[in-house]
């Protein structure tokens, strides 16, 4: 077991970008679907995250792991709520647009 | 894993660079649907880096949840709401581009300064678990998270009825005045959506 090779830093940067990239489809996709991607991009960048720790700072207990399961889980439900709300959505107004969802805008 | 160190970097770097490199091609893509299977690409290359890690587990969850279910789940979505329309031009487009991707960049280079500027408290290699770790899961999730574990089960129940009462059309089997049997066929086709050019 040679932990030494990869280091712990390369998986925690490639999460951040992730993430960020993440971030950045969240804030401006103007595609409803694209945001619940955006979503779930992020969701997958910090299970990468939980991950690594897991596996470089906690070893043998592997909390993390089972952190990330329950990630897994709670993305599932997410994923499936979040397009129900967006069929019904399409189905009221028409469209995918996030710029037309504005009912709580005041 | 008990692959040579060359190999690790090797597929490390290469699924590293698809994962970033699909990410982006997920929010930059103008076609929806190759955003979807490059989504399932994104997914897969995370499963591999978790093989990396020695959580076969996971991986294998990751690939089943995420590509088998989630990813299915968007790309119906697609098909069910996919129509070809010219978005209506925003105000202040490039601003608030220029705006937003200043905060990525920003919160991207702090998050690269803490992972690089900490020095993490490695653990032992010797005392890793390896390989049993499906084993070590399973211990945890039947006893110390086995609470979390249950509420997770309800969790997902909820979703369920949760998104089949959101996507479910109403369906009226009485006309409401006359008290007569309708036919469903017209209603589905006067079906007007309610909340379009209110304003």
């Amino acid at each position: 077991m040679n932990f030494e090779s990869i280091p712990l830093q390369g998986f925690l940067i490639v999460s951040s970008i992730l993430f960020c990239i993440g971030i950045w489809g969240l804030l401006n996709s103007r595609n409803a679907v694209r945001v619940l991607m955006s979503i779930e991009l992020m969701l997958n960048a910090v299970n990468l995250n939980l991950m690594a720790f897991s596996s470089y700072v906690d070893n043998n207990l592997i909390q993390g792991q089972v952190f990330s399961i329950f990630v897994i889980t709670v993305a599932a439900a997410e994923a499936a709520v979040g397009l129900a709300i967006l069929l019904s959505l399409y189905r009221n107004r028409v469209t995918v647009d996030m710029e037309s969802f504005n009912l709580l805008k005041w | 894993m008990s692959i040579a160190v060359t190999t690790q970097f090797i597929c490390f770097a290469v699924l590293s660079l698809v994962i970033i490199v699909g990410a982006l091609g997920v929010v930059l893509l103008e076609n929806i649907v190759y955003s979807a299977f490059l989504l399932g690409g994104v997914f897969m290359s995370v499963a591999g880096l978790y093989l990396l890690l020695n959580a076969s587990f996971v991986a294998a969850a990751q690939v089943l949840v995420y590509v088998g279910a989630i990813n299915v789940l968007i790309l119906f979505a697609i098909m069910l709401v996919n129509k070809k329309e010219d978005l209506k031009p925003m105000k202040y487009l490039n601003s608030r581009r220029l705006i937003s991707t200043t905060i990525c960049i920003t919160l991207l280079s702090l998050l690269i300064r803490v992972d690089l500027s900490k020095v993490w408290e490695i653990a032992n290699p010797n005392l890793s678990i390896g390989e049993e770790s499906t084993v070590r899961i399973g211990e945890h999730l039947f006893s110390d998270y086995l609470l979390p574990f249950e509420v997770a089960s309800v969790l997902l129940l909820m979703a369920m009825i949760g998104a089949i009462v959101l996507a479910r059309r109403d369906v009226l089997t009485k006309d409401i005045s006359t008290g007569l049997p309708v036919d469903q066929e017209l209603i589905e086709k006067s079906d007007k959506p309610l909340l379009i050019k209110k304003n």
